[in-house]
């Protein structure tokens, strides 16, 4: 569990405006490689293992494509070293680290910060 | 800094702004248009139809113009111009000052004064308004007419039958395309669109649209009448000169601003560009000239006054409700001394016409027809007056190939400065220096640094041969690797795993792969380890495409469709009724498919694995209509019901998809037994299809329906049923090993070497000694068969793979529905 309780995805920005971490569920909830779906108040957001880079990331489940929410569903891969995930929709593909959409105009979506204490997962959010 | 206004901001508007503020952060830009919205690709303005939101439409999202320092103000018209004061004023009442004026203020669809045009129903394509105007129209009626059969006519056309209407064109000229094609080529293109449901009238002058308040019907000067409910006219564009006017510039008295070479207007200070100006006499209405237009104003401001505007060659390609039309050069020739040659197919709606000149030297021109896959070759050699090969006739005849090698050689034949892409203007050799200068290695790289194929697209296979040929000149191996994380094709992969009996795709990346994979690579070696080892998919489940992952289709608004098998069409009344119950206490959709089986939509993720346990408690099995697997063998009744039957086709389309169910491969698999040659069950359309005849059955193979339909081909004749079997098994085998990832075995036939003869010569002489190999792979398969539906409902931690929220039972509340026809479907795209 030592390791688990780093803080894996670090994002200096954004860290610095959390005020809530919210415990969402158990690591083990969360597949290997993949993502699972957290209601937060009446939010969703997509939370993904990255269990191969051995990294956390955390985004919003609404694709901004078509609207659909769906992200937690979708494929997670790297393009030139840069964590994505791929929407099962149409494949736009959005970066896990800064939200950027990768391979069209798509906006931007939200990336959250994500930690692990004690075996669960924690996503930062603002208010 | 200087003060530049533009007036108009649509795609040529637009491109002025980016031309503009490439070259020079030193100048303020303001634009000024009337439409709602910031600019948008009016080029592809039928794509609206086909699920393209108006914001996928837009050029740059309003965002753009705020990073670039550019002042937008959307929804506002330029109503006046002081030349003196050099002074603008709005519909607003607001003034602003220029340095220099732009007009860009396009064009407005022509409509022309006959009795009853200002009627309800009466419309214009040009707006993404008018788009909407019509959609909302067409739910009230059925029947609708286009009124000019031009270029634009018939892409109307194309949308009134996406609407769902009873389609017909009216033009006044005896032909289609009057300014760009031939009656010949006419007459070809109206029996392709006949084919396709519109029904064409030629030669047809509207005297009056007829009706009591809303459109009833159209008289013709003949006498004659149509009935219809609503028109959209599309009878040629008006330069939108009313500001010019006013303010007393010249313009041409068949409407249109006068412009010199360098696109300004009588007033040095005031430039007109895109459709609203007039060069030579000539309105260009084509996004391609008034592109160059934008660059050479952008230049003028910015002080390079080298370049000029010398008119521009309107070559076109349409693409038209799937029948190709090309137009390059002079197509008619009609005041050029030259020799035509014609190639003409009216059964194929094949027409293709070049203009040779008279010496026997130069491609002057010409038409295609049904198919314009030399389009962009040909219109080079007519640019660019390339030497013509010395037999003419081949370029269009060819030897009855139209694949990529022919066009590989002419891209090699250009030279440096062939424009390849008209609508960004981009030359071969800048193409050609991204990719030795500056490292560039990919299509999508290419697009990024010099915009190439972003416009139209057009250019796109052009662009790919100069890019494979250029870099196979560096020498380097242009292989067919999977994505970034593999250097090996999918047959390479295919061994490795087999070979080295790698059994996870994180092993597989560990030892031959690099980085963390991606959406290309996990599905591809999910189907190769499924195809492999048949082991239970869900025990990878996060490198499955995303519709495998969760054993069900994912559909709009994100709930799934359930599809149990019912092998041949075959279903008791029983099961019939059980899947009624099943689908009314879950309150899902259904309806039967083009595969003989019924579709339940509409179940959200969390209700998979209780819909499903019911069904399996029913006897039914999963029908694998999420993966890249077998989907259906389709039968006709056959000689157990049909007079005129002579096998038994029901029983043999069930023992083969009881087979085969579940077999997984590079992309889906279809099949079909008929009872007679009558080919009620449309066999011959399958990846393997099955007609019986007295003695047997007769073996058709690599058919295909979908976007590209072929005729699968006959393999054997009059074969008993274990013989048949036996080829099917080692044909699909072979096709499973050897295919690469989603490509359908039509494709996979036409790209191989030997064609169908190799084919048989492995399958049925086998010729390279492997039949027996294909053949036990195959039983392996066949006896791993699990049902994937099965083992998910039996197992709890399977199970809660299927929740919605990890910390919480809520459903997904997001997804909304509206009654059709007294059954739930998911709200559109656009509406949420
Ligand atoms: C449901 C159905 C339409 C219907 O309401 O009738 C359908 C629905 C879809 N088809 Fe189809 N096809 C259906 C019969 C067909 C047929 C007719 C047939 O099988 O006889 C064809 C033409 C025959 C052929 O495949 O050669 C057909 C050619 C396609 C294609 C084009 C394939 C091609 O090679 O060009 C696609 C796209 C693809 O697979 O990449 C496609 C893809 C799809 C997808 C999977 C699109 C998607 O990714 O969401 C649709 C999924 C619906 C779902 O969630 O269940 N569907 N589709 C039919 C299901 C049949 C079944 O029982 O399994
Ligand atoms: C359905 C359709 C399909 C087409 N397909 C093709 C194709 O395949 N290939 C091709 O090359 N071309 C095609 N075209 C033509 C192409 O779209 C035009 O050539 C191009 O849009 C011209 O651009 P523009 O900026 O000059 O004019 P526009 O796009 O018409 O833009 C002019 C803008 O200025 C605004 N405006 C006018 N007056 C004022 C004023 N006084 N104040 C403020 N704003 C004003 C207008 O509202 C408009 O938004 C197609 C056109 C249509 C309608
Ligand atoms: S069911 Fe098939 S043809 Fe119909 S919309 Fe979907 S993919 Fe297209
Ligand atoms: S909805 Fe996500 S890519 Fe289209």
């Amino acid at each position: 569990m030592e390791i688990l309780n780093a803080i894996k995805t670090f994002k200096p920005e954004v860290e610095t405006e959390v005020n809530v971490w919210f415990k969402a569920a158990h690591v083990t909830a969360f597949p290997e490689n993949g993502g699972a779906c957290v209601k937060y108040k009446d939010m969703q957001v997509a939370v993904f293992n990255f269990t191969r880079r051995n990294e956390w990331f955390a985004c919003q489940n609404l694709c901004p494509h078509k609207m659909q929410m769906v992200l937690s569903r979708g494929m997670v891969g790297s393009v030139e070293g840069e964590p994505k995930v791929a929407c099962p929709f149409h494949k736009k593909t959005f970066s896990l680290k800064t939200g950027e959409c990768l391979n069209a105009e798509e906006c931007s979506i939200a990336v959250f910060p994500v930690k692990i204490e004690d075996g669960y997962v924690h996503i930062g959010f603002t208010k | 800094m200087k003060r530049i206004v533009i007036v108009g901001n649509g795609m040529v508007g637009y491109k002025l702004c980016e031309k503009l503020r490439s070259r020079s952060a030193e100048v303020e830009i303001i634009v000024y248009g009337e439409e709602p919205r910031p600019a948008y690709d009016r080029v592809h303005l039928s794509s609206y139809f086909s699920g393209s939101t108006a914001d996928d439409l837009l050029m740059a999202p309003a965002s753009w113009y705020v990073e670039n320092n550019i002042t937008l103000h959307t929804g506002e018209l330029v109503i006046d111009i002081d030349r003196e004061k050099k002074t603008i004023k709005t519909h607003m009442g607001r003034h602003d000052h220029y340095d220099h004026l732009v007009l860009a203020t396009g064009s407005s669809a022509f409509v022309p004064t006959i009795d009853g045009v200002e009627r309800d129903g009466v419309f214009v394509y040009r707006t993404i308004e008018d788009l909407n105007d019509i959609i909302a129209y067409s739910k009230k009626v059925k029947r609708g007419a286009v009124m000019g059969g031009g270029l634009l006519g018939l892409e109307a056309a194309k949308a009134l039958i996406d609407l769902g209407l009873e389609t017909h064109v009216v033009e006044f000229a005896p032909r289609l395309m009057p300014r760009q094609i031939d009656d010949a080529a006419s007459e070809v293109l109206a029996h392709k669109l006949s084919q396709l449901g519109i029904t064409i009238h030629l030669g047809k002058n509207t005297k009056s649209i007829d009706g009591n308040g809303k459109l009833e019907g159209l008289s013709f000067a003949d006498g004659s009448k149509l009935d219809i409910e609503m028109l959209v006219i599309s009878a040629g564009i008006r330069p939108r000169d009313e500001l010019a006017k006013a303010t007393l510039l010249n313009v041409h008295p068949r409407g249109g601003i006068l412009v010199d070479q360098h696109l300004r207007t009588n007033d040095e200070n005031i430039f007109a560009i895109g459709e609203s100006a007039v060069f030579n006499n000539m309105v260009y209405g084509l996004v391609a000239p008034g592109y160059e237009m934008a660059d050479i104003v952008a230049r003028q401001i910015t002080g390079d006054n080298a370049k000029t505007f010398n008119g521009f060659d309107m070559s076109t390609k349409l693409k038209l409700i799937g029948v190709d039309v090309g137009s390059f050069g002079d197509p008619f020739c009609d005041n050029t001394p030259s020799i035509p040659i014609v190639f003409k197919n009216k059964h194929k709606g094949v027409y293709k016409r070049i203009n040779i000149s008279e010496d026997g030297k130069l491609l002057l021109g010409g038409i295609l027809i049904g198919d314009a896959s030399q389009y962009n070759i040909l219109h080079q050699m007519v640019a660019n007056k390339m030497p013509l090969p010395e037999n003419p006739e081949t370029l269009i005849i060819g030897n009855g190939s139209a694949k990529g090698g022919d066009e590989g050689a002419g891209v090699k034949g250009l030279p440096d400065t062939a424009q390849i892409c008209s609508c960004e203007n981009i030359t071969k050799g800048e193409l050609v220096h991204q990719i030795t200068e500056c490292g560039i290695t990919s299509v999508d790289g290419l697009k990024k640094s010099t915009k190439a194929c972003t416009g139209c697209g057009g250019c796109t296979p052009l662009v790919n041969d100069l890019l494979k040929i250029t870099l196979e000149s560096m020498g380097h191996k242009v292989k067919k690797v999977l994505c970034e994380h593999f250097d090996f094709s999918r047959q390479e992969l295919y061994d490795l795993i087999k070979v080295k009996g790698i059994k996870s795709y994180d092993a597989l990346l560990d030892m031959h792969g690099k980085g963390d994979g991606c959406e290309i690579c996990k599905p591809a070696v999910a189907s190769l380890m499924a195809s492999i080892w048949n082991d239970l998919i869900l025990e990878q489940d996060t490198i499955q495409d995303s519709n495998d992952r969760f054993l069900a289709n994912i559909q709009r608004g994100g709930t799934y469709s359930v599809v149990p098998r019912i092998a041949g069409g075959e279903i008791t009344p029983q099961k019939l009724s059980a899947i009624g119950r099943i689908a009314e206490k879950y309150n899902l959709y259904t309806k039967i498919t083009g595969g003989q089986r019924i579709d339940m939509f509409g179940a959200r993720m969390d209700q998979l694995p209780d819909i499903w346990e019911e069904l399996v408690a029913e006897g039914f099995e999963s029908g694998h209509a999420y993966g890249k697997s077998l989907r259906t063998i389709k039968s006709c009744v056959g000689s157990t019901w049909c007079r005129y039957g002579v096998q038994d086709s029901v029983s043999f389309a069930v023992l083969i998809e009881e087979r085969y169910k579940g077999l997984r491969a590079p992309h889906k698999l279809k099949g079909a037994v008929s009872g007679c040659i009558r080919e009620c069950a449309e066999a011959q359309s399958k990846d393997f299809g099955i007609i019986a005849t007295d003695k047997g059955w007769n073996l058709y193979v690599c058919g295909n329906g979908g976007a590209r339909p072929q005729h699968a081909k006959l393999l054997v004749t009059d074969v008993d049923s274990e013989t048949c079997i036996k080829y099917i098994d080692r044909f699909l085998m072979y096709y499973i090993r050897t295919a690469d990832p989603l490509t359908r075995t039509a494709t996979w036939l036409n790209k191989l070497d030997g064609g169908l003869e190799y084919l048989y010569d492995v399958v049925v002489n086998d010729s390279l000694g492997i039949g027996e190999m294909l053949e036990k792979e195959m039983e392996g398969l066949i006896a791993t068969y699990h049902c994937e539906w099965k083992k998910v409902v039996e197992d709890p931690a399977l199970r809660a793979k299927f929740r919605h929220f990890v910390n919480s039972d809520d459903a997904d509340e997001n997804i909304e529905y509206v009654d059709m026809r007294g059954q739930k479907c998911p709200v559109d795209w656009n509406k949420k």
